[in-house]
């Protein structure tokens, strides 16, 4: 892989970081502690692995990007304004009246957004009607979907799981973004996922688990899902929840807790130095 | 306009079998999504003449609403169909969240609504759909009366701008309508004419209102009847036009008294021209297993019920 991508992907997930926090603080709301998990899925797709243009979101043969897990759409917003879909002035009206940025992903206010989200274990399954589409209309577009890993405890991943692998959606790549929290707690606490990739394997998924806060295995591994024909890849991205800021890893606090100005000032130097 | 006679027997999901394979022939952009009853809600026939068109997605009425807005979002027409107790009840949130606040236009077709659905009992006998559906933006809910209604229902629904949810029964019951009787989605349908009381309809129910305002005129009283097929967008215009001709209305329909199409006629009228109301419907009970005629006449869902309910309300009137 070729360093300058690698550097730009890095860069930009430093910058998704840092705004995800500025933001949140600046509203006082929303949640950061997911939006730190995801940034280096979140910079990886939308600065190498989809197939898009910002100043043209609807163009009919892009990639399409689901964010299922809505609530951390801080850093798909985040990603969006520095990938140019709008000016980065517009983060600061997150969660503020007559905003386009909605406290939780909406396709009918700001262009871009593939389908309005905020109801856990939906957006895998609008998903998989636009992956059984785009085969229909012969379509070599692929579709990205992004889940938490708390999700995974919804009836309706399975549902959806079922079915992906029943049509061979192999222009399907899930991505789970396996921080280990929940809003009350530690996964393990609150509702067990485990065992996760032999339940995608048995679901007749391809399977993948990798570092992902490490940019290399996440473009690997995209390489990888790209590749599988035949059935839905899954990429089980094993991350930790507040990434680089060492107040808030692996806290389940800063799920739904936005930080304190002065707290996010030594974010932001911790995010930095840790880039 | 209406049939002459109501001899002929159809089942009302007969007709969205038979408009989904008309749409089907003449646009592919249409598609349709079963959740493991093809046969039952009449998508069998589209699945063996379109079957790359066809999404069978098993028992998994959740995913199956949001493979819907998927697919609409890459540009096809989709039909979603399952029975009323498991779509729009079981999948109210995906309905709710990835269809109506996603503004994405899917057409649902719920069969086996209704008390007809006797004999499988109450679980089965979705009787609180309307009052569901109703109350999202950007959702239209119709309930035909008939077979043909049905079928007309169904194409219409293919270019309307919003999603539609239509709502049939399980029976097969008489075909009240013709190829040329009116049919518009949002357009109440004035079935017959008549001055002293109005009797508003939906569904089933329309057949009995007919039978009903036939024993009316015996005792002398005169009946217009009114189709309301479409509950929402609800036709004030011709709500509060025929309550004002009448000075009394009587609802009846296959539908939990709360809520329901008496609901939305009672916050047109009180809010505009309030008359006298009674309702027929189903009395905040769930119902049991046995025949649809048994069930009717239990539960007061019948022409007789209707005659009642329009007697009382002439004494109102008065």
């Amino acid at each position: 892989m070729d360093k300058s991508v690698i550097q730009k992907i890095k860069e930009n997930a430093i910058l998704i970081r840092k705004d995800s926090i500025r933001i949140t603080t600046l509203v006082n709301s929303g949640h950061p502690g997911g939006s730190l998990s995801a940034a280096d899925i979140f910079a990886t797709l939308y600065f190498h692995v989809l197939k898009h243009n910002p100043k043209k979101p609807d163009w009919e043969d892009r990639d399409r990007f689901i964010l299922s897990a809505g609530h951390i759409c801080p850093a798909l917003y985040c990603t969006m304004a520095h990938a140019g879909y709008f000016p980065v002035e517009e983060l600061n009206t997150l969660r503020k009246y007559s905003s386009r940025l909605q406290g939780h992903p909406s396709r009918t206010s700001l262009p871009g957004i593939e389908t309005s989200t905020g109801s856990l274990g939906q957006g895998i399954s609008v998903s998989i009607g636009m992956a059984l589409g785009l085969k229909l209309k012969k379509s070599i577009s692929r579709v990205y979907c992004l889940m938490g890993d708390g999700e995974q405890n919804e009836g309706q991943v399975w549902e959806a799981a079922q079915s992906a692998a029943q049509y061979k959606l192999d222009n399907l790549t899930g991505i789970v973004d396996w921080n280990d929290v929940q809003q009350d707690g530690r996964n393990s606490d609150v509702m067990g996922i485990e065992p996760l990739k032999e339940k995608y394997e048995s679901f007749g998924w391809h399977a993948i688990t990798i570092d992902g806060n490490n940019v290399e295995e996440l473009l690997e591994a995209f390489d990888e899902a790209n590749r599988t024909k035949g059935k839905p890849s899954v990429i089980l991205a094993k991350t930790v929840m507040g990434k680089h800021v060492s107040f808030m890893e692996g806290k389940f606090e800063y799920h739904g807790k936005t930080l304190k100005p002065e707290q996010a000032e030594k974010a932001y130097k911790e995010i930095e130095n840790a880039g | 306009m209406l049939a002459e006679d109501f001899s002929s027997k159809q089942y009302p999901r007969d007709g969205f079998g038979h408009a989904l394979l008309e749409l089907a022939e003449k646009n592919p952009r249409v598609v349709a999504l079963t959740a493991g009853v093809s046969e039952s809600v009449r998508t069998h026939w589209f699945a063996e003449k379109f079957p790359d068109r066809f999404f069978q997605m098993g028992i998994a009425e959740q995913n199956m609403i949001g493979a819907a807005v998927g697919l609409s979002l890459t540009g096809f027409i989709p039909y979603a169909s399952s029975f009323g107790s498991f779509m729009p009840s079981r999948s109210f949130d995906q309905i709710r969240v990835s269809m109506c606040y996603n503004k994405v236009k899917v057409n649902l077709v719920s069969t086996h609504c209704g008390l007809n659905t006797g004999e499988d009992g109450a679980s089965a006998q979705m009787m609180e759909d309307f009052s569901m559906m109703r109350a999202l933006p950007n959702m239209t809910v119709i309930a035909p009366c008939d077979y043909l209604e049905t079928k007309k229902a169904v194409i219409a629904a293919a270019n309307y701008p919003e999603s539609v949810y239509i709502r049939v029964g399980r029976e097969k019951t008489p075909v009240i309508t013709t190829e040329s009787t009116p049919f518009k989605i949002g357009k109440a349908e004035i079935f017959r004419e008549g001055k002293d009381v109005t009797i508003m309809a939906c569904g089933l129910m329309v057949f009995e209102a007919i039978k009903a305002a036939k024993e009316l005129e015996k005792q002398n009283i005169s009946a217009e009847i009114i189709n309301l097929h479409t509950i929402k967008p609800i036709d004030s215009e011709a709500i509060i036009k025929s309550a004002k001709k009448t000075g009394a209305v009587v609802t009846a329909e296959e539908h939990q008294i709360y809520g329901g199409m008496g609901s939305a006629i009672a916050e047109v009228l009180s809010q505009n021209y309030p008359v006298p109301m009674k309702m027929v419907a189903m009395n905040d009970v769930f119902g049991v297993s046995g025949r649809m005629d048994e069930l009717f006449k239990a539960y007061n869902l019948d022409s007789s019920a209707i005659v009642r309910q329009a007697l009382a309300i002439m004494k109102l009137k008065k």
